[in-house]
Parts: structure tokens; sequence; C-alpha cells
């Protein structure tokens, strides 16, 4: 079997579609956060396959711009993670909620 | 000398800034008092010198401007005053009345508190007035014109701790700002209309030479002239708006010698005086001012009739006085008018000093006595004229030539207005028999008022009546000088009929004056035109009806002092009337004042704050609201928020795929 | 040096606030001297303006500086533009004289965060300054704005009991108003790109020379005069006013009634006015009604308020509607008049501010039934307070009454008669509340023993009020000075409002917009054919 660029598009439709689940169900802001990097890694691997698949390096490029966006958005998110646990002693989602009524 | 003008405003201007700024730094009273009056006997000398000259001088009009002060465009102002025939009288009373009557004030204020306020503010009346006589435009004059008003409000409310004089100042300014009201308006119109004729003017000289370009006795000139009068009405206290002038009183006496009898209240009469020409080309104007100063003449006279307060009477003799100068304008007799505006401040100013006179007597009795009488009351009063012969003697001279006996003052000024009421062109026999009944009248009130001041048995309390003292002579000689004029001030103006019986002696006043009058007189053709005998004979009725006030009031208050008594109880509606000066406060209260507090408070509490407060409040409350709803939508969770985009980029993609 | 007096001018209160910025906050004597004397330097700076004689002749715009400031591409371009001309001279130098004066006043007033105020009073003096000058409209409503957010939270931080309320609702009105302003401006720039019209940024004197269609005029002039209207303020939008200055500090309330309420007849006069000229034609009346119904509107309400600041405030409503006549008069006596009178209202005003601060200092409240009998315990008060009376109520001789009277000398002369008679009872009406509100302050006895221990003026206090004294006495007597210097500026807007020096040619056909389709000519430049530009 052939692994075609049609392969590829599903396996990165699956692990998006895994990655939103997992953001709206769970309620571990790590998992959560995990599951954003998820989502944005089945995007990288949709722009990887088409780059090759097409011949333009475009996508590629974009794909260290993502990955450099989202360490900075890892450093970030957890830094804020550890704030609020130490507010809070929780990091579950649940209890972000301060913009409530 | 002309070119010097400016010095005669100037000195009073100079005083007043001394006072005002180091009077309290300078303890001393007679320093005040001395620097006040020096400045005003010094731009007396000059206008002496002025006038002099004036009178040996082929040119009668002289103008000296000092400099700019509005220019643009079309609206050229000038700081320029202006000596003729007419102001140079002015000035000459002005300033000589107000020397002898701050020389009284430095007996009379003595040991008031705010000696050198009062003295800073009467040397700042005596600029304005000179402001207002020798202005050379109608602004200027009009800088004049409020700025008297002003030292009235500041010197009605001299005792400003006291509710009723700051209300009666109050009371001066804003009925007097009524006045400028119509003063304004004129000025504008007047600006305008010669505008439309290429002629952008405000100035005297130049508005008596161009005055042909108006339609004679046409509607603009009549509207114009119609609100310099209502400027007048103001100022010199005629009907509608005389009411502030006996309030006026509560200042003290010698400001309202000065400023209430003397000066002030002649400048309406002086307003129209100087600008004869415009008024004379509108027949209406004049009749309007002929019919108000009768009214006003007699109107007054009955409220003198009823008063208490000796200041009250004489008050509202001025107000008749004046009506007498305005029915005298307003019939083209300006030199009769500006004649009696004469003689009546002599005479007037020596009534109401010789008043003060016996008030400052009581009060020191009463304060002796440890009292608390009104001073001011005729009905404590009684007898003075053993206690205070000096003051009686000059009180009763002018009382005489108010009541127009033969040979005093106003027997001349009161005699040509009404011969020339009964006789000229613009006259009326109606507007003579009402000035003669209103001459009638005044000598009946002011007869009862000497009778009950000076004769008679004494009412004062017996505590305090054998400590009225005479008036010191700082007081008593400037009543001296007055009476004397009052008594043979009006032999500057004889009139013909009498000169010639006694030998040509020519009526001099008419002389000085021609240039200013005898122009507008000819061209309109106003003249008094009688026989002799006509004339001796408006002269003996009036003369006749003066002689039966005094007997009436003879009668009345002297010979069978009961009769007053009696009368008020069997006319007591009326009398309660007469008393309450006709209601005509209360109607204004009740028709003006009260409908326009009204108003304000309406205005603010529903349109404010409801109308247009309520539409921005309303508003507000408005998106307050929405926003309050849209709120709950705000849930605070990440996942619901998380959901809905989710949910968003789902249909939009649904959208873009099954279109 | 002089070419960049008016940017130095400017910015230099802006450089100040930076210092301020800069030095320890706890220090409240040093920040007020430092602004004091940066205040003093920014009026030194413009009084060479008030020196130079070419205003005497030439009505043009001077000391002019452009720069290009943002450009995207050949289609949007702003510019740093300034300059001015003898109607702005006035009020331009009206602002540095106040500024100092007023900082003077904060010296016992403000002790809450003396650092944020002081920063702020420079930051709203830079704004000022600037929205006087602008002569690009992009530039001149971002110093509209900007002028607007410091008196916002002097209001609301320093501000009295309802400050908030007071506060929001200045910025809201204000706001709205600038909003559509700003649409119209949006709108005037991409006309006069699309006309094919010399385009240089958004250059008000470009834009005078637009010929625009009456109909577009229309729409254009009422958000430009609604926005000033609300500014000025005019009745009915006035209702901000007496809110905003009683909350007001008392520095806040004397820059406010001297110099921001001039933005709004500055604004008509500069721009809504000359830029649609067909449009005030057609407004005229109404404006004029608006007008003479604010001075007598202003003068009965504030002859019944309670509170002596609330009182001033209405008192100019009324004194503004003057001014707003004496324009509308469109002769070059009226408008002289009303220029006059912003400076005078500026001066009068201001004083009267600040004499409601000396009394609030002393008692901390405002209500007249509080006081009474002053004059005895404080006489140097009373002289001050009187003088400053008669010049608001507009004693000849005093500098109110020269501008009144060429108001309504001018409004007379034209066609506004009788607006003008209305007009003349606010003359009535002014010494009516004034001389109310004196008496019931100054006179009377002595019975509030609150009272009884009142200091009388401190000679700060007196210095703050005598260069004010000043002025009052010179512009009543000899207005020349002022007058000279605006006559060629105000002939020349006058020239612009009236139409002849615009450089096409006016065919004035089609006014009805029905009628537009049949008619053969266009408006103005023939060759745009836009016809949904045309509203």
């Amino acid at each position: 079997m052939i692994v075609s660029v049609y392969h590829y598009m599903v396996l990165s439709a699956i692990l998006f579609s895994l990655g939103t689940i997992g953001v709206l169900t769970r309620r571990n802001a790590i998992v959560v956060f995990m599951c954003i990097e998820l989502m944005l890694n089945a995007v990288n691997l949709t722009f990887i396959a088409l780059s090759s698949y097409l011949g333009n390096m475009d996508g590629q490029i974009f794909v260290f711009f993502i990955m450099t966006v989202a360490a900075a958005e890892a450093a970030v998110g957890l830094a804020l993670m550890i704030t609020f646990y130490r507010n809070r002693e929780s990091i579950d989602v649940e209890d972000f909620s301060l913009l409530k009524l | 000398m002309y070119d010097n003008l400016w010095l005669i405003p100037f000195f009073p201007l100079l005083g007043f800034l001394i006072n005002g700024l180091l009077g309290r730094k300078i303890k001393n009273e007679k320093v005040v008092g001395a620097i006040a009056t020096l400045a005003v006997f010094a731009s007396f000398v000059v206008s002496c010198m002025c006038f002099v000259r004036l009178l040996g001088d082929e040119v009668k009009t002289h103008e000296n401007i000092i400099g700019s002060w509005i220019s643009l465009g079309s609206l050229q102002v000038d700081w320029g005053f202006l000596l003729d025939p007419l102001s140079a009288l002015m000035i000459l009373n002005v300033t000589g009345l107000s020397t002898l009557i701050h020389l009284y004030s430095i007996g009379y204020m003595h040991g008031e508190d705010g000696y050198p306020r009062f003295f800073a503010y009467m040397n700042l009346f005596t600029f304005a007035m000179l402001m207002l006589v020798l202005g050379n435009n109608a602004l200027v004059m009009f800088v004049g014109w409020e700025g008297v008003g002003l030292c009235s409000y500041l010197l009605i409310g001299y005792y400003y701790e006291k509710k009723s004089a700051s209300d009666a100042g109050k009371k001066a300014f804003v009925v007097n700002r009524v006045g400028d009201f119509g003063f304004l308006l004129g000025l504008f119109l007047l600006f305008w209309s010669f505008g439309q004729n290429g002629v952008w003017t405000i100035n005297f000289t130049e508005i008596a030479a161009n005055a042909g370009a108006l339609e004679n006795g046409g509607i603009i000139v009549t509207l114009i002239t119609l609100c310099f009068f209502l400027g007048a009405t103001g100022k010199s206290a005629q009907i509608p708006l005389y009411t502030w002038l006996p309030d006026a009183m509560e200042g003290p006496t010698p400001v309202s010698a000065l400023i209430h009898a003397a000066t002030m209240v002649t400048a309406g009469v002086y307003m129209i005086a100087r600008m004869n020409g415009l008024f004379a080309m509108s027949p209406d104007t004049m009749m309007v001012i002929a019919i108000v100063g009768a009214a006003t003449a007699i109107f007054a006279a009955t409220i003198g009739f009823a008063q208490n307060d000796i200041k009250r009477v004489l008050a509202y003799s001025t107000v008749s006085q004046l009506g007498f100068m305005f029915l005298a304008m307003g019939i083209g007799a300006f030199t009769a008018g500006i004649f009696h505006l004469l003689t009546h401040a002599f005479f007037k100013a020596c009534l109401f000093l010789g008043s003060g006179s016996v008030i400052h007597g009581l009060h020191h009795a009463y304060h002796h006595a440890h009292l608390n009488h009104d001073p001011q009351d005729m009905r404590n009063m009684g007898g003075m004229r053993k206690k205070m012969p000096i003051t009686f003697i000059t009180f009763f001279l002018s009382t005489l030539a108010i009541c127009g006996l033969p040979f005093f003052s106003a027997f001349f000024s009161k005699d040509e207005i009404l011969w020339w009421a009964f006789a000229s062109t613009r006259g009326h026999w109606l507007l003579w028999l009402v000035g003669t009944i209103a001459a009638g009248m005044t000598a009946f009130y002011m007869f009862r008022l000497v009778f009950m001041t000076f004769f008679g048995a004494q009412k004062t309390d017996p505590r305090a009546k054998d400590h009225i003292p005479e008036s010191p002579f700082v007081m008593t000689f400037p009543l001296m000088v007055l009476a004397a004029l009052a008594t043979f001030g009006g032999l500057i103006g004889i009139p013909h009929v009498i000169g010639d019986l006694v030998g040509h002696i020519p009526n001099y006043l008419q002389q000085f004056l021609a240039p200013v009058f005898e122009h507008t007189q000819t061209f309109h053709g106003i003249e008094a035109h009688g026989a002799a005998s006509a004339e001796f004979g408006t002269i003996g009725v009036s003369v006749g009806v003066g002689l039966v006030g005094i007997g009436l009031a003879w009668l009345f208050y002297c010979k069978y002092p009961e009769i007053p008594a009696r009368f008020c109880a069997r006319f007591t509606r009326l009398h309660r009337a007469v008393f309450n000066k006709w209601y005509v406060d209360e109607l204004y209260d009740a028709l003006i004042v009260n409908p326009t507090k009204r108003l304000g408070t309406g205005l603010w509490q529903i349109f404010d704050v409801c109308i247009v407060d309520g539409i921005v409040n309303g508003v507000a409350r408005c998106i307050r609201g929405t926003g309050g709803l849209l709120r709950h939508t705000q849930t605070g969770f990440t996942h619901s928020y998380a959901m809905s985009m989710v949910v968003g980029v789902v249909v939009i993609i649904a959208i873009c795929v099954f279109q | 040096m002089s070419e960049h007096i008016l940017s130095l001018m400017t910015f230099f209160p802006l450089l100040g606030m930076l210092i301020i910025l800069m030095l320890p906050g706890g220090k409240g004597g040093l920040l007020k001297c430092t602004t004091l004397v940066i205040t003093l330097i920014t009026f030194v700076i413009s009084l060479p303006l008030a020196l130079d004689p070419v205003f005497k002749t030439s009505g043009a715009m001077h000391y002019t500086e452009f720069a290009p400031w943002i450009s995207v591409g050949d289609y949007f371009q702003m510019n740093y533009s300034v300059g001015i001309d003898g109607i702005s001279l006035w009020l331009v130098l009206l602002t540095t004289f106040i500024m100092p004066i007023t900082v003077l006043s904060t010296w016992q007033a403000v002790d809450k965060n003396v650092k944020g105020f002081m920063a702020l009073m420079l930051l709203l003096e830079t704004a000022m300054l600037g929205a006087f000058i602008s002569l690009d409209l992009f530039l001149f409503y971002i110093f509209w704005e900007l002028m607007l957010i410091p008196m916002y939270f002097m209001i609301g931080i320093w501000g009295g009991a309802n400050r908030i309320y007071a506060a929001v609702k200045f910025f809201i009105y204000t706001a709205v108003g600038s909003l559509l302003m700003l649409v119209a401006i949006i709108y005037l720039y991409y006309y006069a790109v699309n006309t094919g019209g010399v385009v240089n940024g958004f250059s008000v004197t470009d834009f005078y020379n637009l010929n625009l269609h009456p109909e577009l005029q229309k729409w254009l002039f009422l958000a430009f005069a609604f926005s000033f209207a609300i500014k000025v303020p005019m009745f009915p939008v006035h209702t901000w006013l007496p809110d905003a200055h009683t909350e007001a500090p008392t520095a806040g309330s004397v820059i406010l009634a001297a110099v921001m309420l001039k933005m709004g007849t500055y604004g008509y006069l500069r721009f809504a006015m000359p830029l649609f000229p067909d449009a005030l034609q057609q407004f005229l009346p109404w404006l004029a009604a608006l007008s003479v119904i604010g001075i007598v509107y202003g003068a009965l309400v504030a002859m019944m308020q309670k509170d002596v600041k609330k009182l001033v405030a209405y008192s100019s409503v009324s004194h503004l509607g003057f001014v707003m006549l004496g324009l509308f008069a469109l002769n070059n006596i009226g408008v002289s008049g009303a220029i006059l009178q912003m400076v005078n209202h500026g001066i009068s005003t201001g004083a009267l501010f600040l004499i409601v601060g000396f009394i609030y200092e002393r008692r901390h409240t405002r209500l007249i039934s509080e006081f009474g009998g002053l004059s005895k315990q404080m006489p140097v008060f009373a002289v001050i307070f009187m003088i400053v009376t008669l010049s608001s109520i507009g004693l000849p001789a005093l500098n109110g009454f020269v501008g009144e009277f060429m108001i309504l000398l001018g409004a007379f002369e034209s066609e506004l008669r009788w607006f003008a008679v209305v007009a003349t009872t606010g003359v009535v009406l002014s010494a009516v509340y004034m001389l109310w509100m004196y008496q019931r302050v100054m006179f009377g006895k002595l019975d509030n023993p609150k009272n009884q221990n009142l200091k009388d003026l401190s000679v700060r206090e007196i210095c703050i009020m005598l260069p004010l004294l000043v002025f009052i006495f010179w512009i009543g007597v000899y207005p020349n000075t002022f007058l000279e210097k605006m006559e060629p500026a105000v002939n020349q807007a006058l020239s612009q409002i009236s139409g002849e020096a615009r450089a096409q040619t006016y065919i004035p056909v089609c006014t009805d917009a029905e009628q537009q389709g049949k008619c053969p000519h266009t408006y103005g430049v023939d060759a745009q054919g836009d016809a949904d530009l045309h509203l």
C-alpha cells in the first residue's frame, strides 16, 4: 500500500478531531493544553504533506513558524497554569470562571 | 482749555482711586473727606473755566477726543468729550452740587462705618455722571449711563447689612437695566438706520447733522426715539419704571440728594435734550413723552399725599417734578425743561439735605436717649423749626421755590413749562390742565411735609427731644448756598413777558442754549405763541393753584389737624391704596417678578432635569439594560466559549461546503 | 526658532509632563512649582505671537509648519500642518495665559495624587493648543479627542461627590458628537479624493475650496454642527455642562469654561461655517434661534440655582449663546465681537470659578444659602468679586460690555434683527441673576456662625486674580489691541463663508434633490459625476 497524501489528510483530520474533542471535554488544564498541541501538530502534518505533494516549500516554512509559536505558547500557558495553581490549588478548567456573572 | 475737558471727569476718578485703594489705610476721616471733596471741587473749577471760555466764544461746540475706544470696520467709537452750552450747564450743575453735597457728607457721614467707601463711591458717581453729560457719542454716554446706575446701586446698598437696602439697590439696578435694554435697542436702530444711508455713526454732532437722512415722522425715527425714551423712563423714574426711586431712599441722605434728586435721575431729560433733533422728528414720540410726563407728574403727586416717611415724600415729589421735565421735552419746550432741571436740582438738593439734617439731628437724639425710633417718620417730628432754625429757613425757602411762588426759581421754570403746554404747537390744553393740577398738588404735599415737620407741637419722644442739635456748619453751609440758589436761581431765565415789564431783562438761559435747541425748534416749527395776557393768565392760575394747595395744607395740618384722620377713616380703602402706592409694586411682583421666577424654576426642574436629562439618562439606562440581558450569555466557562467557537467553525465550513 | 514657535509652544507642556512623571510623587510642592514654571515658560513662548504686527495686516495663516505624517500610498495622507491667524491667536494666548493661573489655584485645593493631576493638566494644555493651531482636520480631531481624556480623569478622580456621573456624562456627550464629526471628516476626505480635487492630506484650507452640493453640505454640516454644539454648549444639549462644572475641581472648571467651551465656538468659525456655507445659510435661522433660546434659558435657569457653581455654569450657557449669535450675524462686527466675547468669557467666567473655588476651599460648600454677609469679613474678596460680577453682567468700560455690545450690534445689523432684540433681554436677566447671587452671598448680616472666622484672600489668591482683573479693564477700555489683530482674519473668514474666496465658480442650481437628475449641471466640479456621493 502506497501511503498517499490522502492518508496524511485523513490522519491529520483524525488527530485534529481528537484534539478538539479533548479540548472540549477534558477538565484538567494540562490535558486541554496537550490537546491544543495535538491540534497544532495535526495542522503541521497537513502543511508538510501538502508541501511535499505540491512541491512548494511555503508550507514547511509555516510549520516552523507554528512550532515556534507553539513553544512560546507552551511557555506562557504553563506559566499561567502554575500561577493559577498557586492561587487556587487546582488546575481544573471549571474553576477558571472568574469572567462569569 | 477745551483740550483739557478730560480733566473734568479725571479728578473725581483720581479721588475714587485714592479713596478706593488707600482709603482704609488713611485712618483720618477728615483727610478722606477732604480728598474726595477737593477732587470734585477741582473739576468744578475746571468746569467754570470751560463755561466762562464758552460764554465768550463764537464757536459753541467743541470736541475733545482722547483716543479710540472701539474701532472695527464701520464701527468707530472714540473716547471723546463734547462741550456745548447744554453740557456746559450740566457739568456746572453736576460738579457744583456734587462739591456741596460732598462737603455736607463730611458732617453727615461722620462716624459711619465704611466712611472711605462712601466717598469713593460718591467720587465714582461724579466721574460717571460727568462721562454721561460730556460724552460726545451715545456709547460714551452709555458708559456714564450705566456707571451712574452702578454707583446708585452701590450707594443705595451702602448699608449692605440691611436686607431692605441691598434689595432696593438691586431693584434700582435691574429696573434701570430694563431701561438700558431700550437704550441699547435705540442705539442699534440708530446705527443701523444711519448706516442704511451710508453714515455709520453714533456721534452726537454727526447724528444732529445727518438726522435729515431719516424720514421725518417716519416709523424708524419713532421707534428709535421710543426706545431711547424707554431708557429715559428707567433712569429718570417715569411711568412705568419709576418704582425703584422711592425704594432708593434706603441710601444715605446725601446720596438721595445728589443721585436721586439733582443729577442722575435727570439723565433721561438730558439725553432727550442732547438728541433733540432726533426726537423732534417724531411727533408721535413727543406726544408719548408729554403724556407719560404729565401722567407721572400727577400720579406720583397723589402718592406723595399719604406717605409718612419724610424722604419718601421727597422721592415721590422728585418723580413728579421729573414728570414736569418730560412734559416740557414732549412739547418741545427744551429750554424750559433744562431750566426746570437746573432749578429742581437746586431746591430738591436743598430739600433732601434739609431732611437729612433733620434726620441727622433726630438720629443723634434717639441715639443719645438709647431709643430705637425711626428718625425719618414725620409723625414723630413737629416743631422742629425751633430746634433747627437754619435747616428750617433753608428748607422753607426751597419749599416755596418748589411750589412756584412768584420770583422763586420754580416760578419761572415751571410756569414756562405750563405756558408751553398751553400754547406750544405741540402742546394741548389738557396737558396744561394736568400740569397745573399737579403743581397745586405739589404745593399741598410739600406744605403738608413742612407743617408736619417744622410746625405744630413737638411729637418727638420726650426723652429725646431735648437732645436735638442743629447740624454743624459743614452741613448748614451747603444748605444756605442751595437755598440761595433755589430762591434766586430762576432769575437766569426770566420769561420775556415779565422781562419786558420791568425793563428788557433778557432770558439769559434761552440765549445761552439757543445754539443747541433753536435750529430744531425753527426747523420743526415748534413755538409757543399767544398773547402776553394769556401768558399772564396761565402764570396767575398756577400761582393761584399753588396758593390754594398751601392753604389746604395749612387747614388740614395746622388749623384742624383732625381733618386728615377723619378723611382717612371715611375713605379707608382709598387711603390704603394711596398709602400702599396704588399697589404698583405688588402688581409688578405678581405680573413679572414671580412668573419669571416660576418660569426659571420650571425650565430648570422640568425641561433640564426631566426632559433633556431624562432622555440622556434614559438612553444610558436602555444601553445598560440591553447589556444586562446579553451578559447572561457569558457563563465564564472556557468550555462553553470553546464549544461555541467549534460550532461556529463547523457551521461556517458547512455553509461553504454545501452551498 | 521662530518658524517652529507653534510646535515648541504646543509640545513644551508635553515635555513638561514627562518631567513631572519622572519626579517623585510624594513632593506636592515641587510638582506644583515645576508645573507652574512649565506653564509660565509656555506662556512666554507664546508671547511673541501676540506682539507680532503681521496679524494687523494679513488675515492669512502665519507661523505655518508642515510635515507629512502618516501616509498609506498615495491614497491616504495625513499631515502635521499647523498655523495661526488673528482668530486662533487670541484663543491660543488665552490658553497659555489661563494655565499658570489655574495651576496656582490648585495650590491648596489639590492634595490627592498631585503628580497625576499636574501631568494631566500639562497633557490637556498640549491638546488644547494643538486643537487651536491645527490646519489639518485629522490632526484637529486627534487633539480634540485628546482633550477629552485628561478632563475626564480630572473630573472623575478629583471631582466632587457625584463625580463619576458627571465625568461619564461629559465623556459620552462629547464623544457622541465627535464620532459624528469623525464620520463627516472621513467622508469629506474621500469626497475630495474622488472628485479629483487637490488633496493635500486633510488640509482644511483645501477643503474650503471644495464645491460641495448643498444637499451633501447639509448632512456634513449637521454632523459638524452637532459635535461643536455639544461642546459650546448650545441649548438643548447643554445639560452636561452644569454637572461637569459642579463636580470638577476648581482648576478643571476654569479650564473647561475658559478654554474648552471655546473649542466649540472656534470649531464653528474655523470648520463648520466656512466648509459648508450653503448649509449654514439654510440652518442659520434655526441655529440663531437656538442661540437666543440659550441666552434667555440659561439666564432664567441660572437665576433659580441654589449652588453658586451651577449658577455660574448656567450663566456660561447664556454667555456662549451670545457668542454663537455673534458668529451667526456673519458680519465683521458680530464675528469680531464673538471672538472678543470668547476671550472675555474665558476671563470673567474663569475668574468667577476661581472665586467660587476660594469660598469652597474655606467653607466646603457652594450652597448660596450657607453664605451671607461675607463683605464684612472679606472686604478685598468683596471688591474683586464685585468687579468680576460686573464684568460678567457687561458693565460698560469692562470687558463683557464691549463683546456683548458688538455681538448685539452685529446681529442687529444682519438678518437676525429680531433675534438680537430678544437676546438683548439677556442683558437685563444677567443683572438679575448675578446681582441676586452677589447679594445673597456677600450682603446681609453675617449670621451663619461658620462664616464668622473666614479669612480674607491671601496674597497668592490676590496674585491669581490680578492678571484677570487687568484684562477685565484692558479689554473694556481699549479693546483695539485685540480687535485690530483679528479684523483681517475675520474678514478673510467672512469672505470664505460668503463664498467670495472660493476658487470655483458657484452655480446655484438644483438645490432641490428631486430635480437633480433632470439638471444639466452638476454642482461644483463638473467632471465628477459620482452619483453615489450625492446623498
